[in-house]
């Protein structure tokens, strides 16, 4: 049997993991024969990590996912910089801009997405793409457009405080420019943040040198001089960065009659309409499953893998609840499920704490044992320890205030010895309780060295040498103060 | 008035130095004896040492039954021996040189297990060796070996970690498995330095200033975020890399998916908590990363310990004076255990058995044909899961080990171990696996005879005679010749002399990775405790490896690209807990010997689980209770031991304990494809009391009073 023919078109995260993936199941290329169309001329690279490119602690190199020589390697035919323009489903035929048309048994649309710009003045050019002096943040080329721009004291408007948005900003802010994140919500992320969490993002932002604004609308922009805003303030800037979302990129599937510009609706098997046809990642519409995201992509990506190769027929995609992560420099943000709900909320239990001053903040949403959203700014442990719980279904646990302040049980042992009941044990190498070294210092008459003899307390690890000292002495056995 | 002896510590791989000093009629003394590694210290296992020589239960004379529903009953040596002999050479004859098996341990001396890897390829001819070390060392061995080209658990002397500013342990619980040990930590300590990844607060995290506790079976995708972390935090070591390595392109594209954030949401462990780590690692002055089986003992353990190799390299530790990687070996002769050809698929030297010219040079040595060797074997829970099926052995000669305890899906392993035509044990004291015998052989331990331990560092060291061995009892090398002999080899082919045995060790170790060639009984007994290798009589041994070069032939060390997969059994809705199985201070090991010694029953008397209180009160539960873990493969039964500081998705049982307390009647025999180790340290359980029935005791108890 000859092996089927899937020809995967786009190279981006979700593309690139589904290679993978299907190459993990099949190496040799028995099962699946691999075509992978990538507009773009690079090896696939990790998108998430375009702030970090942003701010010179990643290079671009360092984001790469793959080699230059990961699809020889991976028998995979890859085509660098080709743009699929058509999509033929009765010859199932994909045809490129340039080069012969590539015919499969399976095609999967993986075109991702592409940067929303609003409807402000001076944004957008004749055909809709960014003015002079007006960039997005989707690719590598964007990065390096913008790196070549926005050097130190350089000014630089960011519109859009979304995760994305604010991420840059701090990147940018990190490069040394002199940012303004321009929000028209009362405050950041507000689809995902309370008011007081927005407010105290807001201040950590500040604090790491971003002007803020938020509940104005910019409405027009000049290129080379900055943004105007509704109340007719100016905010001047050398780059307007727009981070205001991201559209499901559906040209291909939309001329095809599969989807809308809302996306490529797909079934649990990621089959479009089509049966020969698939759609994974941000141009995917999987129930009301909100687009944008990698984890989706990467589980997709890994049933269709499972479908594909006949390596796991029965695998479905089964949307998992999104957790919003949020982490640049010293800001730290964990958001999911219902984190809208206030204190007085009828709904669930909600538990919070509010640090301002000290940019902490955390808000947990119960519904009985069973952690159903939850903030966290500026308690790292705490967000990790919450989204376990919310992944796991696993109950929270009874001590509420430890869980929303992430501390640790104290330790086992008191420090003062005096101060421990008989039965403790002090040297746990040797299986030593307190009582033990209590008799010998009777017996002995103290002295460190005829307790250690008599007891071997001290002799493993060495620890618990100086409480053996303290209950040398006898005035501390009888627990004296002294 | 007798003397004392200067030896070693009969338990774990840190091999303390001690004194011995004979209490004549019977039994001994302990005294400390400073050493590099315990400095005179010892932990109450080792204080108590001296009791296993006079338990009460010692065998002393062989036992044998001619039927399995028979008792054990009393026979004189040549009885014993003569009937393995027979019934070895009937199954041979009917079934072939595979039809015998073998079953060695990584306490067993060098010598021991060097002339039982003889015995099995040459008197026996059999491919079927392997032993319990597989259990072990055997992820951390090959992710060694991938890594830098040789397996040498700490390429550095254990002394070395006094200067480390940072040290981070991973799955190794040093303060309850190696007391002594912890004394080399101080400095780290007192830098805030020591990081503890465990996913309970073990007693070694408590010494910790930075405890990571990743869910149980998720240990890779930490090292992943932790490498990303590295690289992403401006530690990558850039001129050490280029220089000393290669891979990293390849290992990092799987990194680069992993940012910490990823990492957190697999393992529970704060993306924050990542950095901190690798800080803590990348500012010291020196740092080790180093593993123990916590990490090890995975379906992915190999690459587990890759990950973890990967970001020591990427630190620029390995090799370096000061810092590095290293794995801390478990069992005594963990190392030399490893080393001398008692593994499925190893000759002498630490070769591969598939390797012709190995073949050729063991073959010289031990005056035998190349193509007379059998090929590799199955790894230890394969051969014992194919014992007395229609394709596997028939008989087991086992040495040095308690399977019926120690191995994995114990319940199963028991059944097959009772399948067996032939079953002989040969033993010190009547263990869970010698009581299912057919021929129960006593044997002389630790301080009745002389032989060499390679202890974690890979120092050689001589164990001596102490005290006289009971009357009745015969060392193992004399049991192996005298097997030999009725199987027909000659008698100088099978020495039992260990000073005699280790000459030829040392011989068939010339030219390997671990070659012990200028090695002898001489050196050592005159004080010496050389590092291996060591490939001439003069060479004062080699403590610190690869300072000039890796062992790969370009001299660099590997990157080696590693994707995280979950354990084999996840949590679901059924079994929504996860085991883990390890050891408490008191025990070693299957607890053959430590649960003969008094005062460690006193200190440790029962299996118990320990659990978070929260979970245990959902499961209706109280400390002290008696709790049921049932797993898909069985249930243990143990008292519930509330801690608050295990993860509440967790339990721990310890795996010391024999009959319905065996934690191995729960673990999960999924082995790592590389290595062959078992899952120990996740399978899917759920927690229960052990007596539905207790509801109805307690009427019935009120009725009566």
């Amino acid at each position: 049997m000859s092996p089927r023919r899937v020809v995967v078109v786009g190279y981006g995260m979700a593309g690139a993991r589904l290679a993978e993936l299907v190459r993990e199941r099949d190496p040799r290329g028995e099962l699946v024969e691999l075509t992978v169309v990538g507009a773009e001329s690079r090896p696939a690279y990790n998108r998430v990590l375009l702030p970090g490119v942003l701010d010179g602690t990643m290079t671009a190199d360092g984001i790469a996912l793959h080699g230059r020589e990961w699809a020889r390697d991976n028998r995979v035919r890859l085509l660098l910089g080709a743009v699929a323009v058509r999509l033929d489903r009765a010859a199932r035929v994909v045809h490129l801009a340039d080069g012969p048309p590539i015919g499969y048994d399976a095609l999967v649309l993986a075109t991702g997405s592409r940067p929303w710009l609003p409807p402000v003045g001076g944004l957008t050019g004749e055909r809709g793409e960014p003015a002079r002096g007006v960039a997005t943040l989707r690719g590598l080329d964007d990065c390096a457009r913008i790196a070549a721009v926005t050097g130190p004291g350089v000014p630089v408007a960011v519109l859009g405080g979304g995760v994305l948005g604010v991420e840059t900003a701090l990147a940018l802010g990190r490069r040394g420019a002199g940012v303004t994140l321009i929000h028209p919500a009362p405050h950041l992320m507000e689809r995902h943040l309370d008011p007081t969490a927005g407010m105290i993002l807001a201040r950590l932002c500040h604090t790491a040198g971003v002007r803020v604004v938020t509940g104005l609308t910019a409405v027009r922009h000049y290129p080379d001089e900055g943004v105007k805003l509704e109340d007719g303030a100016f905010v001047p800037a050398a780059l307007t960065v727009v981070t205001t979302g991201v559209r499901p990129e559906t040209d291909l599937a939309v001329a095809a009659g599969l989807g809308s510009a809302e996306g490529v609706p797909v079934d649990d098997r990621l089959r479009t309409a089509d049966p020969y046809v698939h759609a994974v990642g941000d141009c995917a519409r999987t129930g009301d499953a909100p687009s944008g995201l990698l984890r989706p992509a990467w589980d997709q990506a890994a049933v269709l893998a499972d479908l594909l190769t006949g390596a796991g027929p029965t695998a479905r995609y089964r949307a998992s609840p999104p957790v919003t992560r949020l982490r640049a420099g010293d800001v730290d943000l964990t958001v999911f499920g219902a984190s809208h709900l206030g204190l007085d909320s009828r709904e669930a239990e909600v538990l919070g704490y509010a640090d301002p001053a000290r940019g902490t903040y955390a808000k947990l949403t119960l519904d009985g044992d069973r952690v159903t959203g939850a903030i966290v700014l500026g308690l790292p442990g705490v967000g990790a320890t919450l989204t376990q719980l919310y992944d796991t279904g696993w109950p929270a646990p009874a001590d509420r205030l430890a869980l929303l302040l992430g501390r640790t049980p104290p330790p086992a042992v008191d420090d003062d010895p005096a101060r421990l009941p008989g039965s403790t044990v002090i040297c746990r190498c040797n299986s030593v309780t307190k009582d033990d070294l209590t008799r010998a210092a009777r017996a002995t008459g103290g002295g460190v060295t005829a307790l250690v003899r008599a007891t071997r307390a001290s002799t493993g690890c060495g620890d618990c040498l100086p409480k053996v000292r303290r209950l040398a002495d006898p005035h501390e056995t009888t627990g004296t103060p002294t | 008035m007798s003397t004392s002896t200067g030896t070693h510590c009969p338990y774990c791989a840190l091999q303390c130095g001690m004194t011995l000093t004979p209490l004549p009629p019977a039994g001994a003394r302990v005294g400390p004896r400073d050493f590099p590694v315990n400095e005179g210290a010892l932990c109450q296992k080792g204080w108590t040492a001296a009791a296993l020589l006079d338990t009460p239960d010692r065998l002393t004379h062989p036992l044998v039954r001619r039927r399995r529903d028979e008792p054990l009953r009393p026979a004189t040596w040549p009885e014993a021996l003569d009937l393995i002999a027979g019934r070895l050479r009937e199954l041979r004859e009917r079934h072939g040189p595979d039809a015998v098996a073998v079953f060695g341990g990584g306490g067993l001396t060098n010598e021991k297990a060097y002339l039982l890897g003889k015995f099995a390829r040459v008197a026996l001819r059999t491919s079927q060796i392997d032993y319990n070390g597989r259990f072990c060392m055997s992820s951390a061995a090959a992710a060694g070996i991938r890594a830098f080209g040789l397996d040498r658990g700490l390429p550095f002397p254990v002394t070395d970690l006094r200067e480390a500013e940072t040290v981070m342990l991973v799955g190794a619980n040093v303060a309850e498995t190696m007391p002594p040990f912890v004394r080399h930590l101080r400095r780290a300590r007192d830098h805030g330095g020591l990081v503890v990844v465990d996913p309970r607060r073990t007693a070694t995290a408590e010494l910790a200033s930075l405890h990571l506790a990743p869910r149980p079976g998720t240990d890779l995708a930490l090292a992943l975020g932790m490498l990303h972390a590295a690289v992403a935090g401006g530690h990558l070591r850039h001129d050490y890399v280029g220089a000393r390595t290669g891979g990293f392109a390849e290992a990092w594209r799987v990194a680069a998916r992993w940012r910490p954030e990823e990492a957190e949401r697999v393992t529970g462990v704060a993306g924050a908590g990542q950095r901190a780590a690798v800080e803590l690692l990348a500012g010291a002055r020196n740092a080790y990363v180093l593993t123990g089986r916590g990490t090890e003992q995975h379906s992915n353990g190999v690459d587990t310990v890759s990950g973890w190799i990967n970001l020591a390299l990427a630190l620029g530790l390995p090799g370096r004076t000061g810092s590095g990687y290293g794995c801390l070996t478990g069992q005594g002769n963990g190392q030399g255990g490893r080393e001398h050809g008692q593994k499925a698929d190893q000759l002498p030297g630490y070769r591969r058995l598939d390797d012709e010219a190995a073949r050729r040079h063991v073959a010289s040595v031990w005056g035998v044909a190349p193509e007379e060797l059998p090929g590799p074997g199955r790894s230890a829970y394969e051969l014992l899961d194919a014992l007395g099926t229609s394709t596997g052995p028939r008989a087991l000669l086992l040495f040095g080990s308690n399977p019926v305890v120690s191995a994995p899906h114990a319940a199963h392993v028991t059944r097959r171990l009772a399948a067996l035509d032939l079953l002989v044990v040969a033993d010190v004291v009547p263990s869970e696996t010698a009581l299912l015998a057919d021929v129960v052989l006593p044997v002389t331990q630790w301080a009745e005879e002389e032989g060499t331990m390679t202890n974690l560092e890979g120092r050689v060291l001589l164990r001596r005679r102490a005290v006289p061995p009971p009357e009745g009892v015969r060392g193992d090398l004399t049991v192996l010749r005298e097997l030999a002999v009725r199987l027909g080899q000659p008698a100088e082919r099978f020495p039992d002399d260990p000073e005699e045995v280790f000459a030829e060790l040392a011989l068939a170790s010339r030219g390997g990775a671990a070659d012990y060639s200028g090695l002898s009984h001489r050196r050592l007994r005159a004080g010496e405790t050389p590092h291996w290798p060591c490939p001439e009589p003069g060479h004062p041994g080699t403590p610190r490896l690869f300072l000039d070069g890796f062992a790969h032939p370009d001299r660099r060390a590997r990157f080696t690209p590693v994707e995280h997969r979950g354990p084999a059994e996840s949590p679901d809705a059924v079994y929504p807990l996860v085991a883990t199985t390890g050891r408490t201070l008191a025990h070693y090991q299957s607890g053959a010997q430590t649960r003969r010694v008094a005062e460690l029953v006193r200190a440790a008397p029962a299996p118990y689980v320990e659990v978070h209180p929260d979970t245990a009160r959902r499961a209706g539960l109280a400390d002290g209770d008696l709790a049921r873990v049932v797993s898909r493969r069985g249930a243990v039964e143990a008292e519930v031991r509330c801690a608050p500081g295990i993860r509440p998705d967790t339990v721990f049982v310890p795996f010391h304990f024999p009959g319905a307390g065996r934690a191995n009647l729960i673990s999960n025999p999924a082995l790592d494809p590389v290595s062959g180790m078992p899952e120990f340290k996740a399978c899917a359980v759920r927690l229960t009391p052990a007596r539905e029935s207790s509801a109805r005791e307690i009427p019935a108890h009120e009725e009566g009073s």
